[in-house]
């Protein structure tokens, strides 16, 4: 099997994969990094969500091979702490119920504030369009967002 | 230690050598079964563990466990809160670990919103418990009666010297002290409460924040290999050949081979598994699958011939289930009387984890990282189907994706655990495609047809309601399949005085289960819609129609020989009333705009909701507001709370807006989301109002009763707005335009 390094997470990893392996199995099954979910493998649902070269991409419809030198950040390389103004302010607003489809909707708004920094509520639908929550935590998506891009922390819980 | 049943609460205290120079403790809780404790505590540590659900260690570590599988409805929160509570310790600083199953927690599952009402007495004693020995123990520790003691945020203090120590400081002497009869333990008043009712987020967000490994798709052992597998696309069919010589050589793939399973549908289908070194092989692998399927028990089966079938039996009687006064003699006097047929379709549960989970067969036994919804369940799944003596199957529990109901069955389980058997070894994860999570999932919500015809007297009021409810038999027409059924108790019987059910039922190959409020689900959809009906031809008032029809302030008990636990007129009013004053029900509202009410009663829970939509011209439909009144007794977690009623509205929405499952000779159509939608963030609503009528009743779950309340509350809307009444599911089948 062909071999590739991918710059993930600030890290050079080499890894021998099918050519046609997307980019999500390459993350969970050979690098061992399974917060990107796996949802519907058809570009649906936007649990596999990473950032390649900073945008937003469905992972499941990105073969390795297509890769190349673009770095890839994924949900655990986000924030070096996990204190990313979008995690704190998922943790505020109580986002998640099952909580799987959370680190896709953090990487599409991740993304999405970097280039729409102060977002209307209708410019965040657009943006989170992609992203399904079976458990319907869109309320809460939409407030947590809303937060992080004002620089608010708000203690909503707790 | 054995244990035992009919000994006193004090009998089960313990102590005893064991072989490391430790001691175990046992006790046992109230409830259901008496399960009785048997823990070992390490001498080295001296922690404190008076039941299973507490661990407290001399460092002043305080672990809570989670007894129950969290699939998102909460209970990994709200449960150790409970403990947390009467042992009067600080929840931020609680350690909460998940639990497996074990026999003495009492019943580990999560179904029918039962976490809560089953569990809040036990939880309360255990913490209670606990925190009885902690004074006790410092009581002695400083010479001085146990009544000059207080707690407080993990301490106990004696305020006439001013001393306290920590839970931990006093773990090891708490240890060594016997089990106080659960009569003298005093529990908290409500009043004194400052967990429960407070507003806590789920334990687990950091690690989901930060994608730590938690759900079961995460799971990952040593030297673990990876499967999938193919199951006949109808369900009951017959493998007949598979071209596993060719799969076995693709790259990546270790094994192939046909499962011969068993005829129980929930259980081992017959299939051909892949076991290879990664899920994307093993996914490429299946691809290549070629497999002859005998599909002939599906021939005939389909959504359209159930139509049709429904339409011919509409005609017949049927079988007559309740006939309460005359209702052929209410619609000939009636003032209005008002005809329709309503349908609601099969769904899928779609979690968005799709179905799978790993498993480890050695040293004769089997362990398993599942996210079953019915832990023990699966383990007798396992031993009898793969003749596993039980005590050799372990179940740890990890986060599920999303629930719903489908993790009930455990058919993933056994799927897993007889590839398990076959990899020498190798700990193994087993993961279902989105495509056959959709068409395989072992039971679907049923779909169901109901033909209407209902009165109002002079006076606009309910008089009489006939319904011939059209439903499913799995494979049979003697009677309903699971979650087909319908009580003769089901409102509007034993508010109206003339009422008539008939049923008739139509022989399907689908299984059918429990999805979210099974039965309800559906029913609320046609009993609330057909009322609103009844209403507008009365001209009367939604709100005030529905209060008359719920009567004066009373307790309605079931039938004679009917199941089914009393219907608090009181409290159900109670919510409908809150809901229209607090949704600004009446208000003016433009053209294009309406507001719908909806009320139903079910898993112990009252909840009325009000919907408040726009529909343009062209039909586009929006969803402005939903206000949702509860009354489940008092609130455990007021987030995880709030956050389940505005997840059954989007569910509830997405539901009856978008989705349904359709069968073409016994096939399920659809295979994932792009032809089985999931609600998107721009369709829902910007505002979901949640209140709580704290009542003082005992608590009952919120997992399922807002749900089934959130479709007729829509369509009840539409009408408001658009004259246009949905009397059949999705939306998407009607035209909403307006001139």
């Amino acid at each position: 099997m062909p071999s590739y390094t991918l710059k993930v997470n600030g890290q050079a990893r080499t890894i021998n994969v099918a050519a046609d392996t997307p980019l999500l199995w390459a993350l969970r099954d050979n690098l061992d990094l399974v917060g990107t979910k796996y949802g519907c493998g058809m570009g649906l649902c936007g649990a596999c969500t990473v950032h390649l070269n900073g945008v937003a991409v469905r992972s499941c419809q990105t073969p390795v091979s297509a890769v190349g030198n673009m770095p890839v950040t994924t949900i655990e390389g986000l924030d070096p702490a996990g204190q990313h103004p979008l995690q704190q302010a998922w943790c505020d607003h109580d986002v998640p119920q099952c909580g799987y489809c959370q680190a896709g909707q953090i990487m599409t708004a991740a993304a999405f504030l970097k280039s729409t920094p102060h977002p209307s509520e209708g410019e965040i639908d657009v943006a989170m369009a992609g992203n399904l929550c079976r458990c319907g935590t869109y309320l809460r998506i939409r407030a947590a967002i809303k937060d992080a891009a004002n620089g608010t922390t708000k203690e909503a819980v707790k | 230690m054995k244990p035992s049943t009919k000994v006193s609460r004090r009998d089960f205290i313990r102590v005893s050598s064991l072989a490391g120079g430790g001691f175990a403790l046992s006790l046992a809780l109230p409830g259901e079964g008496w399960a009785q404790v048997s823990h070992a505590l390490d001498d080295t540590a001296k922690q404190f563990t008076p039941n299973p659900f507490i661990r407290i260690t001399p460092e002043n570590i305080i672990t809570i466990l989670a007894k129950n599988p969290e699939t998102g409805q909460g209970v990994k929160t709200s449960l150790p809160m409970i403990v947390a509570e009467e042992l009067d310790a600080d929840f931020s600083t609680i350690v909460i670990e998940q639990a497996g199953l074990r026999g003495d927690m009492g019943p580990q599952f999560a179904g029918g919103s039962r976490s809560t009402p089953d569990n809040y007495m036990r939880l309360r004693q255990a913490g209670a418990t606990a925190r009885a020995m902690l004074v006790e123990a410092a009581a002695q520790t400083w010479g001085v009666p146990a009544a000059e003691l207080t707690t407080d945020k993990g301490k106990v203090i004696h305020a006439p010297t001013g001393r306290s120590l920590t839970y931990g400081q006093l773990a090891t002497k708490a240890a060594t002290l016997p089990i106080p009869d659960e009569k003298t333990v005093r529990l908290k008043k409500e009043g004194e409460f400052r967990v429960i009712g407070s507003r806590v987020g789920g334990v687990d967000n950091p690690a989901i924040v930060t994608g730590q490994r938690l759900f079961g798709i995460d799971q990952k052992l040593p030297g673990m290999v990876y499967a999938a597998l193919e199951k006949c696309p109808v369900y009951g069919g017959k493998l007949v050949s598979a071209n596993i010589d060719r799969i076995k050589k693709l790259p990546g793939v270790l094994d192939c081979f046909v499962i011969e399973g068993t005829d129980n549908i929930s259980g081992l289908r017959p299939g051909v598994a892949i076991i290879a070194t990664s899920t994307w092989a093993a996914f490429s692998a299946k691809k290549n699958l070629y497999v002859e399927w005998d599909e002939s028990v599906g021939a005939g089966h389909g959504s359209e011939a159930y139509t049709t079938k429904a339409a011919e039996l509409a005609k017949t009687g049927g079988t007559n289930l309740r006939n309460d006064g005359d209702v052929t003699a209410a619609f000939a006097s009636a003032a209005k009387v008002v005809e329709g047929a309503y349908f609601y379709p099969f769904l899928n549960h779609a979690t968005l984890e799709p179905q799978g989970c790993t498993a480890w067969a050695r040293d004769g036994g089997i362990e398993f990282w599942t996210t079953s919804q019915t832990p023990g369940s699966g383990q007798d799944l396992v031993a009898k189907t793969l003749n596993i003596p039980k005590d050799k199957v372990k179940l740890n529990f990890v986060r599920g994706g999303g629930g719903f109901g489908r993790r009930l069955a455990n058919d993933y389980m056994v799927e897993a655990a007889a590839i398990a058997l076959r990899t020498n070894g190798a700990p193994v994860k087993l993961t279902w495609t989105r495509e056959d999570d959709m068409r395989q999932d072992c039971y679907h919500r049923p779909g169901g047809y109901h033909y209407l015809k209902g009165a109002v007297d002079g006076q606009g009021k309910l008089s009489a309601w006939h319904d011939h409810f059209v439903t499913f038999g799995f494979n049979a027409t003697d009677k309903p399949a699971s979650s087909a059924g319908m009580s003769p108790d089901e409102l509007p019987a034993r508010f109206v005085p003339n009422f008539r059910l008939d049923q008739s039922i139509i022989a399907t190959n689908v299984p059918t289960g429990p999805m979210r409020a099974p039965g309800s689900n559906g029913l609320a959809f046609v009993m609330q819609g057909f009322i609103d009906e009844l209403a507008h031809a009365a001209g009367r008032d939604p709100v005030v129609f529905r209060l008359e029809l719920l009567g004066a302030d009373r307790v309605v008990p079931p039938s004679a020989g009917q199941r089914g636990v009393p219907y608090d007129a009181t409290r159900m009013k109670g919510v409908v009333k809150a809901a229209a004053e607090k949704s600004g029900w009446g208000s003016p509202l433009p053209k294009g705009e309406g507001r719908g009410v909806a009320f139903h009663f079910s898993h112990s829970g009252y909840v009325a909701m009000v919907a408040h939509v726009a529909v343009a011209q062209d039909g586009t439909l929006l969803v402005k507001e939903v206000t949702a009144v509860s009354d489940v007794g008092p609130i455990v977690n007021l987030s995880g709370a709030e956050n389940q009623v505005e997840g059954s509205v989007n569910d509830g929405l997405g539901a009856i807006w978008l989705q349904e499952m359709t069968y073409e000779e016994g096939r399920a159509v659809q295979s994932n989301f792009h032809d089985f939608p999931l609600l998107r963030i721009n369709s829902s609503p910007t505002k979901i109002g949640v209140h709580f009528i704290q009542s003082n009743n005992p608590p009952t779950g919120l997992g399922e009763p807002p749900y089934p309340v959130v479709p007729p509350a829509i369509c009840n809307a539409i009408f408001a707005a658009t004259g246009k009444r949905i009397r059949r599911w999705p939306i998407t089948k009607s035209d909403l335009s307006w001139t």
